[in-house]
């Protein structure tokens, strides 16, 4: 049988995780955010994924761009070095850093006008090059910190607080990513604990950009009657395409899982990600299926979640760089300045 | 292969003194035809005979089918700005043949493709019909290689009519062509074609001559934009984020091959990352990111792409992060004249994006300065924690500079206030951002990794207190925007120091900055020897400004400030800074043509202003 969550159920809940830290470490300052914010929650289940998967916090860097949701970076992993940047251009401030120490672990927080509207030619681009990045959209069909236009992301027809009704489609960022070349790309619900905290794991074990779309309700602008990110409307709505565990690397445990229903994947650092199939037959590596289904569920009104496409063979851009392992910004002079010689033989060549 | 057929054998006329070594020679032609090959290959003859040289390209933007504009100037008293005079024309352009040749001064040698019919146009030139297709059917038998052997022709024309030494010209073709010797080869015998013909048909060499001189040993011959990015590879850059736009897309490509040369480990591993971005706005981001993480990071780009950096640039100000910014200056605004040089960023990018900036502005004014600020900027980045730009333009960063070879940096790296995990130790984890610990209006930081409970902090554009939390306190905004203003006018004496170029106790000075120099330099000495008016001169290489500049300013009572822009940006960034009463010494001299300033208006602009001030002599 599948294991649904990453510890297996009869280990108590340890005072501190496999690095020795307690989840305490793990925590922010405190939210600022309105009592009930989706992004809270996510806030939430990025703390408890790190914590259970005993990630080093002077090894991470969160980084964000503007909104609600970019503000959330500064609520969780307070030891943690954060960078809130500007307005949609988060990915490009991701990549710098990334190039320049390709030891830390990155995780980005963006909003969906963030992403979707000002950000999205930087989004692309990230998913295209493939950095080893987290990119979670805090996604509430909203601008929550201008309170409440519509986003890109707002779906056809859904009603605004004003009563406005939107008239453009909604642009899917999951399909966005899947076309860019992202190598990891999903949808979950912030109220969806299980699902949201097995994909951020899974994420964690990943190299290579992971694009998550977290549908994360805005209880102030955007959940009202006629929306479409709203709780009630999400939890109406939500269709989960597989059920998603996670077991860790460092979990010698074998859980058994039946192949003829659950698809197991080996992540990079030797960890494993399952999915089992509900109600479709579907295969996470093919791109096409992935458009497809999602296709499928804008047309039926469904907010499909789970893993869409995985792809752990595809080299992430510090490879395909070809740079060298220690970080960039740390390399000596010695390393960065060439000798005298090599100023010699260019003076010499232009004589 | 052999010159000796080809060895001079006739004795020149003697030139006219004024001439000998010392004209232009203006190659126009349409873009596209491959004639750059033949206009280095003259120029590096020049330069290897000895002859104090500079070539300037004018070319459109479009690559294919319009007019350009090669001009090689010899000088034998070393001035390597524009001149005015074209005295040697090269006119192959059907288009603008006509205008070209109406344009030239009396006097003037014209070398012209038969066909245009030229030497109808105009009775006081001299006229040099050349059958270019019927020279070079012969010795280029493929067809289809013919256009691109053509514009060599003129090159054996002019070297017959100009004296040039055979085996030099063949040096330089050689060089030229280093790594296909069969097209040196086939090159080579359209040069000895051009050459034949002319000698047979013009016995007479032109009074524009050439004479070996000793005024170039040592020297090199580079653009601004490759010695720009050698300093940065000697400044030991490793994360590189850039878009193209003429005229700084070569800074980075020459950057790229140097560092794909040069920085490998012996595994082959890149000690370096290069990101060709989505647009300026990333490429802006991308070295901001790679700055807060550590890294000496750049970006070069233009008018448009500064623009579009306003944004990220407000962030690295008030975040206070290292960052390097070439913005190799075009024509504006807007897209303006693409492929013109100007000075008009410089108010812009002083004070660039939103709110109260300012910003840290290099202003190299010779390609050995685009390396030394290449190298100084990192530092400067780094030691003041905030972006600094390096403005060049499309004169300096684009054409061939004869100059000293650079220098290695002495100097070690300077990494600027950084606290490592001991350092934290140390402290007992009490530390700041933002705290000016030492005064100077710097504070330490910390990189991204470091290993203590107590090293992260968390860095944005919003407002925040001196322990980086997030705060919309009045008081925290003003004591850190006061903060930064002290951290700003702190660099003033650690800035590339202005250099006093010439002194004179005329009472009369000139401030000039930047690829104007040259045109400056000139200048002085034509007023100096035309008519005895003597000026200081002061070449200012930063902003803001080190106390010598409001010195000089004292010393004089009038100074000609000289910009390559309407608004006279130089003259006003001078006057805030001086304030009223020393500012009202100074006089502004614009030039904005778009053509790089050439001595000759400069010295008429500011006779034509010092006559109205007090009778000339
Ligand atoms: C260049 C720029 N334009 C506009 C804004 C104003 N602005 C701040 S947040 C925001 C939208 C945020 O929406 P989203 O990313 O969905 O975040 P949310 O608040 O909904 O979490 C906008 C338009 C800005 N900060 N910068
Ligand atoms: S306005 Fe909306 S998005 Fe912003 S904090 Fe409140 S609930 Fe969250
Ligand atoms: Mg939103």
């Amino acid at each position: 049988m599948p294991t649904t969550t990453s510890t297996p159920a009869s280990t108590p809940s340890p005072k501190v995780n496999r690095i020795g830290l307690p989840a305490t470490d793990y925590r922010g300052a405190k939210t600022t955010l309105c009592a009930g914010c989706g992004h809270n929650a996510i806030s939430e289940r990025i703390i408890d994924a790190c914590f259970e998967m005993g990630i080093d916090p002077h090894r991470f860097v969160k980084l964000s761009g503007i909104g609600c949701s970019s503000k959330a970076p500064t609520y969780f992993l307070g030891r943690s070095f954060g960078f809130n940047s500007v307005h949609g251009r988060m990915p490009s401030i991701a990549t710098g850093a990334v190039l320049a120490n390709r030891t830390l672990q990155a995780l980005g927080v963006s909003g969906d006008g963030d992403t979707a509207s000002i950000g999205l030619g930087q989004f692309i681009h990230l998913m295209r090059r493939n950095l080893p990045l987290i990119y979670i959209i805090e996604d509430n069909g909203v601008y929550g910190l201008t309170k409440g236009q519509f986003s890109a992301t707002a779906d056809l027809g859904a009603k605004q607080k004003s009563g406005v009704i939107n008239e453009l489609p909604a642009l899917d960022t999951c399909a966005l990513a899947v076309l860019s070349g992202a190598t990891f790309v999903a949808r979950s619900f912030s109220g969806d604990k299980k699902q949201l905290t097995a994909i951020l794991k899974a994420a964690l074990a990943h190299r290579g950009t992971v694009m998550i779309d977290v549908i994360s309700p805005c209880v102030t602008f955007n959940d009202h009657e006629g929306s479409t990110k709203s709780y009630k409307y999400v939890l109406e709505h939500e269709e989960a395409l597989q059920e998603v565990s996670f077991v860790p690397a460092f979990d010698d445990i074998a859980v058994d899982y039946d192949p003829g229903t659950t698809l197991d994947v080996t992540m990079h650092d030797g960890s494993h990600l399952r999915l089992r199939k509900l109600a479709q037959d579907f295969d996470p590596s093919n791109g096409q299926q992935a458009l497809d289904v999602l296709t499928a569920a804008h047309q039926s009104g469904e907010v499909l979640t789970g893993v869409f496409y995985l792809d752990t063979t595809k080299p992430d851009f510090v490879q395909q760089l070809g740079l060298v392992g220690e970080p960039l910004a740390h390399l000596p002079e010695a390393v960065v300045r060439p000798p005298r010689a090599v100023l010699d033989e260019v003076m010499a060549s232009l004589l | 292969m052999s010159t000796s057929t080809l060895d001079r054998d006739l004795a020149p006329a003697p030139a006219p003194a004024s001439l000998l070594n010392d004209f232009s020679i203006q190659v126009a032609t349409v873009n596209g035809s491959g004639s750059q090959s033949s206009n280095l290959v003259l120029l590096h003859t020049l330069f290897q005979m000895g002859i104090p040289i500079s070539g300037k390209n004018l070319f459109p933007s479009n690559i294919a089918g319009l007019p350009t504009w090669y001009t090689i100037r010899a000088s034998r008293r070393g001035y390597i700005g524009r001149k005015k005079e074209i005295d040697f024309l090269i006119a192959l352009n059907p288009d603008t043949c006509r205008d070209d040749v109406q344009g030239l001064e009396a006097g003037a040698s014209v070398i012209y493709d038969e066909p245009l019919k030229l030497s109808a146009l105009r009775s006081d030139l001299t006229y040099y019909p050349v059958p270019f297709d019927k020279l070079v059917a012969p010795v280029c038998p493929v067809a289809k290689l013919r256009k691109l052997v053509r514009n060599m022709i003129y090159v054996g024309v002019a070297a017959h009519l100009t004296c040039m030494e055979m085996p030099e010209v063949e040096r330089a073709l050689r060089r030229q062509f280093k790594t296909k010797p069969k097209a040196a080869d086939l090159n080579w015998a359209a040069i000895q074609a051009g050459y034949s013909f002319a000698r047979e048909q013009f016995p007479q060499p032109d009074r524009c001559q050439l004479q070996r001189m000793d005024g170039t040993r040592g020297q090199i011959v580079i653009e601004g934009n490759a010695a720009g990015a050698l300093g940065c590879l000697f400044a030991g850059v490793t994360v590189v984020g850039w878009y193209p736009i003429t005229p700084s897309s070569s800074l980075c490509e020459y950057l790229i091959e140097y560092l794909k040369r040069y920085r490998r480990t012996p595994g082959g591993e890149a000690t370096f990352a290069c990101v060709q971005a989505e647009d300026e706005l990333a490429a802006c981001g991308m070295v901001l990111g790679a700055g807060w993480m550590g890294a000496r990071a750049v970006t070069s780009t233009s008018g448009p792409g500064i623009s579009l950096m306003s944004e990220f640039v407000g962030l690295g100000y008030y975040a206070e992060i290292p960052a390097v910014i070439f913005d190799i200056q075009r024509v504006g605004p807007s897209t303006g004249l693409p492929t013109r040089t100007a000075q008009g960023d410089l108010s812009f990018v002083a004070t660039l994006s939103h709110g109260d900036t300012r910003h840290l502005v290099l202003l190299p004014g010779t390609v050995q300065e685009c390396f030394d600020c290449g190298v100084a900027a990192f530092d400067l980045a780094e030691r003041f924690q905030t972006p600094v730009f390096v403005l060049s333009d499309l004169d300096l960063g684009m054409n061939h500079w004869m100059s000293p070879p650079f220098t290695y940096p002495e100097k070690p790296m300077d990494r600027g206030k950084v606290l490592t995990a001991e350092d934290l130790r140390r402290l007992k984890g009490d530390w700041g951002r933002y705290r000016d610990v030492d005064g100077d209006g710097i504070g330490y930081r910390t990189l991204p990794g470091t290993d203590h409970p107590a090293a992260a902090f968390f860095t944005r554009g919003s407002g925040h207190n001196a322990d980086a939390k997030y705060s919309e306190k009045g008081a925290d905004y003003i004591a850190n925007m006061d903060r930064l203003r002290r951290k700003w006018e702190g660099a003033r004496e650690h800035l590339p120091a202005p250099l006093l170029e010439h002194d004179s106790s005329s009472g009369v000075g000139v401030i000039a900055y930047g690829s104007t120099h040259h045109g400056m330099v000139e200048a002085l000495d034509q007023m100096r020897e035309e008519t005895d008016l003597d000026c200081a001169y002061l070449r200012v290489r930063a902003w803001p400004f080190a106390r010598s500049v409001a010195e000089f300013v004292r010393r004089c009572q009038r100074v000609y400030v000289v910009d390559q822009n309407r608004d006279g940006q130089m003259y006003h960034l001078l006057l805030a800074d001086l304030g009223p009463e020393l500012g009202a010494r100074l006089r502004s001299v614009r030039q904005y043509s778009g053509l790089p300033v050439d001595a000759r208006s400069l010295s008429d602009a500011i006779r034509a202003q010092e006559a109205a001030a007090r009778p000339l002599k």
